[in-house]
């Protein structure tokens, strides 16, 4: 029961079945369990890089609840927006005010500053129902400085200052360090992925696909284009909202600098190289350029030091030159990205000893 | 029921600009039956067929279909009534696996959205298996069975333009319109979508226009032909009568 190869579906439902073996089931069991028993045992044990690993980890999963949202609208849709970093404003700032204005609880104002995203995000996705391709990421980039203006204009976002909050609570107790918000943060992820990947495999997702791979198709097979497009930003928006959310309850202020258009260019970089239109795809393209990012962080110190006569010049240039290094090798190289390859390394181990 | 109208076009103008592609043209389709479509290459046969799928609205004239018009509304809308269609150029969903192109298609009868998908439990899940069931009776009739999880883009233009036709039919449609189902293909692959097309007619009973270029296809398989030149019919009748006709062998088949 290691490879697949042996097993044979009886039932349609088997053969819909992510998981598909008992060896595959006790793996899934096995990392789940030492992703949420580490930060408990590392600081239990008090193990020296827990906190940096969680706080990283925490990082990273809000970054891919952010990007899985943007691969729902850009990879499976085909609506290129580089409008994810403010949407994600947008939910971080609505639970802030949520809470700390509506006096509402956290776990209300987290699905609710999804939803209020959402119908932002109707605004933010109204250009794909005239424009598309190149047009319509020039609308969406439009839309985040839009939306950056009126962050620093309006007084209920607080206008240059930003806001505070509050660390979330569940009666008694307070998510107030990273360890314990990672306790709210990774579920969520996790249920976001799993609602991600079964709205693909079901009536909406392929509507989108088709609306992404034959627009003209689409209509003749009864699909509301303008519906759906519409319904893609939504979605996406969602995610970014409550992306937006967790990511200011983790750092307990929100200001419109923390989402840059920057952010949302990354964003689409993620995709790219992970892979646009695929799930596990958003995990390698987050998980590599937060690696490569790291790195690029631990070692442009020293460029200052290997290079004198070039100033502080290129520890300041590094990043954005490495990122649009890497782009441009992964679009010339593998245009579809690390998940394709990991599709590759699949077929080829299941067909072993034969060459794929 | 035979002899019931299911689609009847009346009048129907279309100009782009100063050309006319179509010009007062009337026709009907009856229930059960094959209707050919066929004329030289800018007769107007894409003109008409994208009027009936509302990709074009045409300056004059009326769509009825089932006795309801449907010149106003939008390709989607038609579809939603009915109406199924394949194009000259394949035009499937490159992305996706064949039975995943055929599952799109069952999207007007689907009802679950977003919210029970993302759950892909209880009502989705028994509305995937039982939709399942349906489009894995076309994958057996067309014979495609072993393309199932393959991937469109990959696929022979032969088997594309089978699974086109599959996607068709998992509409479940009242009227199929085929835009030249057997371009570019060799004689066997013809003769295996001849049969199939065929097949349809008789088991499934579903009226059809198609629009081909291949005469001997037409003559084989079309109960009643309608012969477009310019944007104007010139005939319409039984095939075998219609190749006769002194006008359409001067506008289409050639002068003798």
């Amino acid at each position: 029961m290691w490879r697949p190869s042996g097993t044979f579906d009886q039932t349609y439902r088997q053969d819909m079945a992510i998981v598909r073996t008992p060896f595959r089931w006790g793996l899934l069991i096995v990392c789940l369990a030492a992703l949420f028993l580490f930060p408990a045992v590392g600081s239990h044990l008090g193990w020296s890089l827990t906190y940096y690993a969680v706080s990283f980890l925490n990082t990273l999963a809000i970054t891919i609840i952010a990007v899985m949202g943007l691969q729902i609208v850009t990879g499976y849709c085909g609506q290129i927006s580089f409008g994810q970093a403010a949407f994600m404003a947008v939910g971080a700032y609505s639970s802030a005010i949520l809470t700390t204005e509506a006096g509402l609880s956290f776990w209300v104002a987290l699905p609710l500053s999804g939803i209020l995203t959402g119908i932002y995000g109707l605004i933010g996705g109204a250009p794909s129902m005239r424009i598309k391709g190149f047009y319509l990421a020039i609308a969406t980039i439009a839309i985040h400085f839009v939306t950056m203006w009126l962050l620093m204009h309006l007084s209920i976002t607080g206008k240059s200052v930003g806001l505070t909050l509050d660390p979330p609570s569940l009666g008694s107790f307070v998510f107030d360090n990273e360890e314990r918000m990672f306790y709210i943060i990774m579920p969520v992820m996790l249920g976001l992925t799993f609602a991600a990947k079964n709205i693909m495999r079901t009536r909406v997702g392929r509507a989108f696909v088709a609306v992404r791979d034959n627009d003209l198709a689409a209509q003749v097979m009864g699909i509301n284009l303008y519906y759906y497009k519409l319904l893609a930003f939504f979605i996406s928006c969602f995610y970014a909202g409550v992306a937006g959310s967790l990511w200011a309850h983790l750092t307990l202020v929100c200001h419109q600098e923390q989402f840059t258009l920057i952010h949302g260019l990354w964003y689409i970089g993620m995709l790219i190289v992970g892979g646009l239109g695929s799930i596990p795809g958003v995990f390698f393209g987050v998980l590599f350029i937060r690696f490569f990012d790291e790195i690029v962080l631990l070692v442009s110190p020293y460029l200052a030091t290997w290079f004198p006569w070039m100033g502080t010049a290129p520890a300041a240039a590094l990043g954005l030159t490495a990122f649009g290094m890497v782009l441009a090798v992964f679009l010339i190289k593998e245009p579809r990205g690390l998940a394709h390859r990991w599709e590759i390394v699949k077929a080829s181990y299941r067909l072993y000893p034969f060459a794929h | 029921m035979v002899t019931e109208k299911i689609l009847e076009t009346r009048n129907l103008v279309l100009s782009f600009g100063g050309v006319k592609a179509l010009n007062g043209v009337d026709l009907h389709v009856k229930n059960e039956e094959i209707l050919a479509v066929i004329g030289p290459n800018g007769a107007g046969k894409s003109s008409l067929l994208n009027c009936i799928n509302g990709f074009y609205s045409a300056q004059q004239g009326t769509i009825h279909f089932k006795g309801k018009p449907i010149h106003h509304l939008p390709p989607h809308a038609v579809a939603r009534l009915g109406i199924s269609r394949t194009f000259q150029n394949i035009e499937l969903y490159t992305g996706l696996t064949v039975l995943e192109n055929l599952m799109a298609a069952r999207h007007i009868h689907m009802k679950r959205g977003a919210f029970w998908g993302g759950l892909f439990f209880g009502p989705a899940l028994k509305e995937e298996i039982r939709h399942r069931v349906i489009v894995e009776e076309i994958i057996d009739f067309l014979e495609i069975e072993p393309e199932r999880h393959k991937v469109v883009g990959m696929l022979p233009y032969g088997v594309r333009k089978r699974v086109e036709l599959g996607r068709a039919l998992a509409m479940d449609p009242t009227l199929l319109v085929l835009d030249e189902p057997m371009a570019g293909m060799n004689l066997e692959e013809k003769e295996d979508m001849a049969r199939f097309i065929l097949d349809v007619s008789e088991r499934r009973r579903i009226p059809m226009i198609i629009v081909e270029h291949d005469m001997d296809v037409v003559l084989d398989i079309a109960d009643r032909s309608v012969v477009l030149d310019f944007g104007t019919k010139i005939a319409d009748g039984r095939t075998e009568e219609i190749v006769r006709d002194p006008r359409v062998v001067q506008a289409y088949l050639g002068e003798e």
